[in-house]
């Protein structure tokens, strides 16, 4: 079943009738909502799963921070290039029309606004957008930032993929982070296994519900600390 | 006559790098990380070093190895903790080396500023986060921004692919990285290339480093394709 909530705009979705996303549906349903033609950086780890589900005839150009622009999927075999790797040093690929510059310009094209969505992972998002995800504060762990900080306020939408909830149960979309945080409302949207939110979508802080998969927004709602409009 | 000196080994290259001096180091990960000049350094001795570079060393070579021989004090970096920083691990935790984690876009951004000679820089990454502590802001146009300062080597150690004898550079895909940031911000700049060409062999129009900022060139030997000759 599923089911559309609310007469104003925008609706709700829930699709109650399937279970929740699992890590490819997450990563294509944020490839849907690249528009084409966009410059796009794709966070190490389980954002970079994203490239995979993007039509290449939508356009879409790759940034990787160490210094590309049309960066293509992963190398193989003979194709494995020690000059040429991603942000997680993974050898690429490069596509037609690349190409190469140093890390100031890399940096210049993320910092001043030139790049239309880049997506990360996160421990935890609050309601107005703030983001936390390069340190757990943990105090025997080794601080290490590499790009977040420059991502998560440099493009122009900053789109979130994690769990909804962690381990031990608790919502990572949260009133406020707990976290050492990244920065200060820059994210736009969060994709989880559960759910699509808009965050401080018109800057008022609050949770906006576009879709949820497996459960409701009821259900989702008795389970988390913000309020989800 | 060109004042970049091409050198004929790589203990010649580093001759003159002192104690307590802050070297850039190129690199991400091991893309464009000068691992023969960074050798030679460990040779030649030099040590409560202050190193720049993206990460903390990977493996046992390269930054990994001048850590492991005692040699660094402090590191400035973006991203120290990898799979494979092992050295740099054991001995930040044994508190016998300091740290500065500095983001990715500012450390290249400082170092870009001590080349082009900018005293300091307003900028809107880190607002609000731990990395921000303690330093001066101020709203422009309604914005947040932190003060930066620029970040300047005494020594620049980087890897290129090609240089002519007039110290012109170019360098190979996503291996450029820092490499002409931190040519440009440090007293003494050193590159180790694939190949060296004569002055008028690169064309003008492609240079990526030009080279007022290259103080020595190290050819690297060359890695010899042919078939190995096996007595029958």
């Amino acid at each position: 079943m599923t089911r559309t909530l609310g007469a104003s705009t925008p609706t709700v979705v829930e699709h109650l009738d399937r279970d929740l996303l699992d890590r490819r549906e997450l990563a294509a349903m944020v490839a849907r909502d690249i528009p084409p033609g966009s410059y796009v950086n794709l966070g190490i780890g389980q954002p970079t799963m994203v490239a995979d589900y993007l039509d290449p005839a939508a356009g879409v150009v790759l940034h990787t921070e160490n210094g590309m622009l049309g960066m293509g999927g992963a190398a193989v075999g003979d194709a494995i290039d020690a000059d040429l790797t991603n942000a997680g040093k993974i050898p690429v690929t490069e596509t037609p029309g690349a190409s190469y510059f140093h890390h100031a310009d890399s940096f210049a094209m993320m910092r001043g606004g030139h790049l239309d969505v880049c997506v990360l992972g996160a421990f935890q998002v609050s309601q107005r957008g703030d983001l936390a995800n390069w340190h757990t504060g943990a105090p025997d762990a080794i601080p290490a930032v590499g790009g977040a900080m420059d991502l998560a306020i440099g493009a122009k939408r900053v789109f979130v993929m994690m769990t909804l909830f962690a381990k031990d149960g608790t919502a990572k979309l949260v009133p406020q982070c707990t976290y050492p945080l990244t920065g200060l409302r820059c994210v736009s949207r969060v994709y989880t296994e559960h759910a699509i939110f808009d965050v401080d979508g018109d800057g008022d802080g609050r949770v906006r519900v576009l879709e949820t998969f497996g459960v409701s927004v009821a259900s989702l709602a008795e389970r988390m600390d913000v309020e989800l409009h | 006559m060109s004042r970049t000196t091409v050198c004929t080994d790589a203990a010649e290259a580093v001759v003159g790098i002192e104690d307590g001096a802050t070297v850039l180091v190129g690199g991400f990960g091991m893309a464009g990380m000068p691992t023969t000049l960074i050798d030679a350094l460990i040779t030649q001795g030099a040590s409560e070093l202050t190193i720049v570079s993206n990460n903390a060393g990977n493996g046992d070579t390269g930054l990994a190895a001048l850590l492991a021989a005692g040699r660094v004090s402090k590191v400035i970096c973006s991203f120290p903790r990898q799979a494979d920083s092992y050295v740099f691990d054991a001995l930040y935790r044994a508190g016998e080396v300091a740290l500065e984690v500095v983001p990715q876009g500012n450390l290249a951004e400082r170092i870009r500023a001590a080349g082009a000679g900018i005293g300091a820089f307003f900028c809107p990454t880190g607002v609000g986060t731990p990395l921000a502590e303690g330093k001066e802001t101020r709203t422009i146009d309604g914005r947040d921004y932190v003060l930066e300062y620029p970040i300047h080597g005494d020594v620049a150690l980087i890897g290129a692919h090609v240089a002519d004898r007039a110290g012109n550079l170019l360098y190979r895909k996503t291996a450029r990285n820092f490499g002409p940031v931190m040519a440009a911000a440090a007293a003494l700049t050193i590159a180790e290339v694939s190949c060296v060409v004569d002055a008028g062999d690169i064309d003008p129009e492609i240079v990526v480093t030009p080279g007022i900022f290259v103080d020595r060139v190290l050819e690297l030997p060359s890695i010899s394709t042919e078939p190995v000759e096996v007595a029958s």
